[in-house]
């Protein structure tokens, strides 16, 4: 047997997954004192070069709770055509399809090499991704230049049926019409006018009649056709015409009358997310903001238009002195939770030498998944080369980028999930196996991530429930599946299924074994990650204070 | 009264950095009638009598008559009318303006577009940019441009000369108005003409198939505000409209047209604007120096009373072409719209009367706004703009020193200069009422007493306003009877000389459309008519009162001038004659039935008239002999000297359409129940003696 550290090299290349502990102590009592949580670090969209991808449907457990998929680890019954699912026993009916199995001549699901399986299946429509631009005009000349030309260069990246949109804002925001011959047309919206998704959709002239939408999931009407918008468009078709609207974009016109200029950031982002929920809900859809400086008027405001007002400091916001601070943070979470009900993306570029109000801004790019970009200039490499890195292509020619992807985790009986740390929200899916201790984003066993790319990594933590009189017969294991969905790059709808498991060991007697099976790079990981999670709602000295102990403690 | 007709060409003046002399009391400007007193070191007021040091630049020695020995050499000393250079204390937030601007706002819904407006006005205005007013000897004009399109929504024009192509930005949160560019909204003409071009030649293509018939109105007021605050001018909006603005929006009219209202307490309404916004806006508009200009298209219904009002109120004009049709309306409109923005126009103007002891300005009538009871303020003002100003007594005059009146006009010229235009006038005093009505001007009388009553419909209803104008009238011959004429029988009615015409041009204004509408009188055209009266001079209200009527058969081919006018009444029509009638606003030409053949050969080209011939020609064809040469010279000549192209109409006697030229036969009973000249006096003679017994 090769050494644990090669175990978990392996394991991490097939199936993106790394545990703190590889293996499991077997009962509550005993993983409570290991201090680091049973966790593991989940990459859902690990690049495998050797991973084709199946082209029919998965086969899940027929147990309504469970919906587990056909996995290595099931139990096979060839001559009955039963298989027993590993999570909750269930026997299942093999369906009519794979009536040929036999021991020789096994599915790919069930090959153990197969531990993760990618599945493309064809369900909804298809639509093109979306880059959707949301510009700053308020930089100086030179910063914008270098925008424009990174922008302009980044059409040629695009795929050619992607669809792209403009919208630029400085005291006004303009959302660009891109069809049009001979004279470019756009909509112009006050800068400090907060409008609701539907007045925005009305001034936009999107409005339909209303289909009334039944709870919970939108209909579905697969036969409906491909929207095609005014404000995005496919590149190949408007190539030409963008490159020349973004090279004729000016400076913000108005002139700066005191200090600061004027910048609608938080009404910009308003206009480009009800654009996208009014056009192209629920498939992949990508908002870039570039911006050059905080935003100064109208909602999301993050610091006053007058240069005697510098921008609040480390110092006021412990002071609670920041004064657009919270309001701006409200505008910002609401934008960014409409962006992920809809599974759309918020990255953030924000190049410029003082602070650009990330701060308010960040649920946009956290919640969402999308890049948060700081670089000092839009006209350095680093800005540069980062945003050419986005639109950088896999192995196989494919963007690496993922859309609306929710995460499904399926535990065996012993184990919990507690919760997840990462870009994702919870989709509140409760089930028998989510534990009623939360670490991170938990109480569910769904996530939804709405953007994500090959190396995005979550955190789950799971909670060792095995009460310590009923202990494991030796040699027992315990199994964890994660399920991803996603929009795929090639606008294809993909299922990824990683089924893992470890053996349990019971910590008094087996004490070498869990702690040879220890990996302290993946814990100090997921410790940092709770660190900053805890961060995040507590007070700094507090949080310091916790991992310290969590230290000493191990 | 007064009437001041503000743009004719007066001597400039400049008194240097200190700005014009003033009277120290009254800020009188300085004038003729200053007396120069202490060798010209003071000048006594001729208005306040207040004496005021001559400031040293401007000392000049007195003659032995004590007159300034520059006395001819100085405008202001030997002119009634001239202007001064105004120095920065007279400006807005004490800066100099900046040149106006001039917005052209055109409706682009479906109406319009179908009808070829559109299209129209594009190409017009291609051509037309070149013509906008400049100061006297200037390359080009001063004044920048703009244009916004729209219907539901705003769209506004980056027309930058460094553009490649325009841009167009539409504005759809019209609750909130709000100018979206600021630079390369408002360009010079020659700099940015071949985007003008290109944006003018766009506008039709790209509405070409629009299926909006929504418009909205006062957003599009309130954008052409905006445009000029933020570019921080006075300027002009052209606005081309031609539905009720019904779309969700700041303004929003409905449809209250009813005639069952007529002769109703409640007619005054239909006067009124039906909500208060407009005339807020209005306010706001003058504040900033915003003029509006309206040119209607409508084909039903669009209240002009309530679209009117920031027009009125702004100092602009409102042209109205009911059931625009390319073909028949297109050259009056054009023509219309040439003079308007050719013609000179000041801006962002404050006029003030000044009078001596004794009399005071007490009520002014025309399209301004006051904030205050002496200041009228326009936002635009030009020549075709009259004021009447009503004067009291509230002290004895003397028959020696006479009334003074100075009238001191603050304005922005097109270049972007501030002026003031002053104009003085001394009138003699006399102690005899035999006098006073031996100096009276009829003419003058009915202007003043037509402004009067049309404005009185806005508060009382139009019955009562009639009575009072028949009693006033009655009142004043009365009083000529009673106090001047030589006795006569009761019986005789006297009037006297200079108002022996005040019976029949009174009858005039009680029988005009705002006063007793007929049938087929719309409540637009009443409300139309009302505002284009109170903004006329003495000429315009005399031949819209009492048409012009010209027999053409008798005018003499050979000269230049006209023939004589003729009563308006249909007994002095011949059979066998065609005849002209104009009143400012139409031109008719009535031929009768039984005239010869040549001369309808001669004048329209045809041997007889079909069906249909008459309703579709608005011009004569040009025929090369001497009788169409000289109705179309006397037609050119008469175009010329309005204010606004006539509407050429033919109408042949017994034929549908005579029913409507039988209306400005005004000495004739009308059909809507006005009466007739002789039934009118009689009634007034009783009126007359019933007063005196």
């Amino acid at each position: 047997m090769a050494t644990y550290l090669e175990f978990i090299q392996q394991n991490e290349e097939r199936d993106g997954v790394r545990f703190s502990w590889n293996v499991w102590p077997s009962s509550r009592l005993e993983a409570t004192r290991m201090v680091v949580p049973l966790a593991c670090l989940l990459t859902p969209l690990k690049e495998r070069l050797d991973l084709p991808p199946v082209q029919y449907e998965p086969v899940l457990c027929s147990r309504p709770t469970c919906k587990a998929v056909l996995n290595p680890l099931c139990q096979v019954d060839y001559r009955a055509k039963l298989w027993a699912c590993n999570f909750c026993f269930q026997r299942n009916q093999f369906p009519p399809a794979y009536a040929g199995i036999s021991e020789v001549n096994q599915p790919a699901e069930l090959m153990p090499q197969f531990s993760t399986i990618e599945y493309i299946v064809q369900r909804g429509q298809q639509t093109p991704l979306i880059f959707l631009y949301v510009v700053d005009t308020c930089l100086e000349e030179e910063d914008l230049q270098a925008l424009k030309e990174s922008l302009q260069m980044s059409l040629s990246l695009l795929p050619a049926d992607a669809l792209v949109g403009l919208i630029t804002f400085g005291r006004m925001v303009q959302v660009h019409e891109l069809s049009c011959e001979g004279i470019s047309k756009s909509y112009v919206f006050r800068g400090t006018k907060d409008l609701t998704a539907k007045q925005i959709q009305d001034m936009l002239g999107l409005s339909r009649p209303a289909v009334p939408i039944q709870q919970g999931r939108p209909l579905q009407t697969p036969e409906q056709p491909v929207i095609s918008s005014r404000f995005l468009q496919p590149v190949h078709k408007i190539d030409m015409n963008l490159t020349d609207l973004l090279g004729e974009l000016q400076r913000d016109p108005w002139p700066v009358t005191q200090g600061k200029p004027l910048r609608s950031t938080g009404v910009a982002l308003s206009i480009a997310v009800g654009l996208l929920e009014g056009t192209f809900p629920n498939t992949g859809a990508r908002i870039m903001l570039f911006t050059g400086g905080p935003p100064t008027q109208g909602p999301g405001m993050v610091v006053g238009d007058e240069l005697k007002t510098p921008i609040r400091s480390w110092h006021d916001i412990e002071k609670d002195n920041a004064r657009f601070m919270k309001k701006a943070t409200k505008h910002y979470e609401a934008l960014a939770n409409r962006t992920t009900a809809n599974g759309h993306c918020i990255d953030i570029y924000a190049c410029a030498l003082d602070q650009t109000g990330l701060l308010e801004m960040k649920c946009c790019a956290n919640l969402t998944g999308g890049h948060m970009v700081m670089g000092d200039s839009f006209n350095t490499s680093l800005f540069k080369q980062t945003f050419q890195r986005v639109f950088n292509k896999g192995f196989n020619g494919e963007f690496r980028m993922a859309f609306g992807a929710s995460l499904d985790v399926k535990t065996s009986r012993e184990l919990k999930i507690a919760g997840a740390i990462g870009p994702c929200i919870s989709l509140n899916a409760k089930g028998p196996c989510v534990s009623e201790n939360e670490l991170g984003i938990g109480g569910t066993s769904q996530w939804k991530i709405c953007s994500l790319d090959p190396s995005t990594t979550l955190a789950v933590y799971f909670e060792v429930v095995n009460q310590h009189n009923a202990p494991i017969p030796q040699g027992g294991r315990g199994a964890v599946q994660f399920v991803t969905q996603y929009q795929h790059s090639s606008t294809q709808k993909r299922i990824r299924v990683t089924t893992i498991a470890r053996n349990w060991a019971d910590a008094q007697s087996q004490l070498q074994h869990i702690e040879a099976a220890f990996d302290q790079e993946a814990a100090a990981v997921l410790m940092a990650r709770l660190g900053v999670y805890r961060a995040e709602s507590e007070e700094g000295p507090d949080v310091l204070r916790w991992l310290d102990r969590q230290l000493i403690r191990l | 009264f007064s009437l001041l007709l503000p743009q004719t060409l007066p001597y400039l003046v400049d008194h240097g950095e200190s700005g014009p002399i003033r009277c120290n009391r009254c800020k009188a400007y300085m004038c003729p009638f200053m007396q120069f007193i202490e060798g010209g070191r003071r000048f006594q007021c001729c208005f306040c009598s207040c004496v005021t040091e001559v400031p040293p630049h401007y000392f000049q020695h007195l003659d032995h008559t004590g007159k300034r020995v520059d006395f001819y050499d100085r405008p202001e000393l030997s002119l009634g009318s001239y202007e001064f250079l105004a120095t920065v204390d007279y400006c807005k937030n004490n800066k100099f303006p900046s040149p106006p601007a001039f917005i052209f706002m055109i409706d682009v819904s479906y109406n319009a577009v179908k009808s070829g407006l559109v299209r129209l006005i594009c190409e017009e205005l291609k051509s037309l940019l070149d013509y906008l007013p400049r100061e006297g000897n200037m390359e080009e004009s001063a004044i920048r441009v703009g244009f916004v399109t729209y219907n539901k929504v705003l769209h506004f024009y980056n027309v930058k000369s460094s553009l490649a192509q325009p841009q167009m930005m539409v504005v759809s949160d019209v609750a909130d108005m709000f100018v979206p560019l600021l630079d390369g909204f408002l360009v010079n003409v020659n700099e940015s003409r071949t985007v003008i071009v290109s944006l003018l030649d766009q506008i039709p293509e790209m509405f070409a198939d629009t299926r909006e018939t929504e418009t909205v109105f006062a957003p599009v007021i309130q954008a052409g505000l905006e445009a000029l605050k933020a570019a921080e001018c006075a300027g002009k909006l052209f606005i081309f409209h031609t539905s009720l603005p019904i779309a969700e929006a700041p303004g929003k009219l409905k449809n209250r047209d009813d005639k069952k209202l007529i002769n109703t307490d409640k007619e005054k309404t239909l006067f009124q604007p039906q909500t208060s916004f407009y005339n807020n806006l209005a306010k706001d508009c003058v504040a900033q120096g915003c003029c509006v200009d309206l040119y209607l298209f409508p084909n039903q219904y669009l209240d002009v009373a309530t679209l009117g009002v920031v027009t009125y109120q702004t100092g602009g004009s409102i042209y109205k072409y009911a059931y625009f049709q390319l073909e028949t309306d297109q050259d009056r409109f054009l023509n219309d719209l040439r003079r308007d923005v050719q013609k000179e126009v000041g801006f962002d103007a404050v006029m003030r009367v000044r009078t001596s002891t004794g009399i005071r300005a007490t009520d002014f009538f025309g399209a301004f706004y006051m904030s205050n009871t002496t200041d009228v303020e326009m936002a635009g003002l030009d020549c075709d703009k009259t004021i009447t100003v009503e004067f009291k007594h509230d002290d004895k005059l003397s028959e020696d020193s006479g009334a003074l009146l100075q009238c001191a006009l603050l304005y922005t010229s097109c270049a972007g200069q501030r002026r003031l235009r002053i104009h003085n006038l001394s009138l003699n005093c006399c102690t005899q009422l035999a006098d006073l009505y031996r100096n009276c001007e009829t003419d003058t009388l009915i202007n003043y007493l037509a402004k009067y009553a049309y404005r009185g419909v806005l508060s009382s209803p139009v019955k009562t306003v009639r009575d009072a104008l028949i009693n006033q009238c009655a009142q004043i011959l009365a009083c000529y009877r009673k106090n001047c004429a030589s006795p006569s029988s009761a019986g005789q009615l006297i009037l006297p000389e200079c108002m022996k015409l005040l019976p029949v041009y009174l009858n005039c204004v009680l029988k005009s459309d705002v006063l007793q509408p007929g049938l087929e009188v719309t409540t637009d055209d009443r409300a139309y008519i009302r505002q284009l009266v109170t903004s006329m001079d003495v000429a315009e209200t005399n031949v819209f009162f009492y048409p012009r009527l010209l027999p053409l058969t008798k005018a003499d081919v050979d000269s230049d001038s006209l023939p004589a006018a003729i009563r308006n009444s249909e007994e002095r029509l011949s059979k066998g004659d065609i005849y002209l009638l104009e009143n400012g606003l139409n031109i008719f030409i009535w031929v009768g039935v039984n005239v010869q053949q040549g001369l309808i050969q001669n004048l329209f080209g045809v041997s007889s008239f079909g069906i249909g011939y008459l309703a579709f020609q608005s011009t004569l064809p040009v025929l090369e002999n001497s009788f169409s040469k000289k109705v179309r010279s006397i037609i050119d000549m008469l175009q010329a000297q309005r204010s606004r192209y006539m509407k050429l109409i033919i109408v042949k006697q017994e034929d549908k359409l005579e029913m409507l030229f039988k209306h400005f036969l005004v000495e004739d009973k009308s059909l809507s129940g006005g009466a007739s000249y002789v039934d009118f006096l009689c009634h007034m003679h009783k009126e007359i003696r019933q007063l005196l017994s």
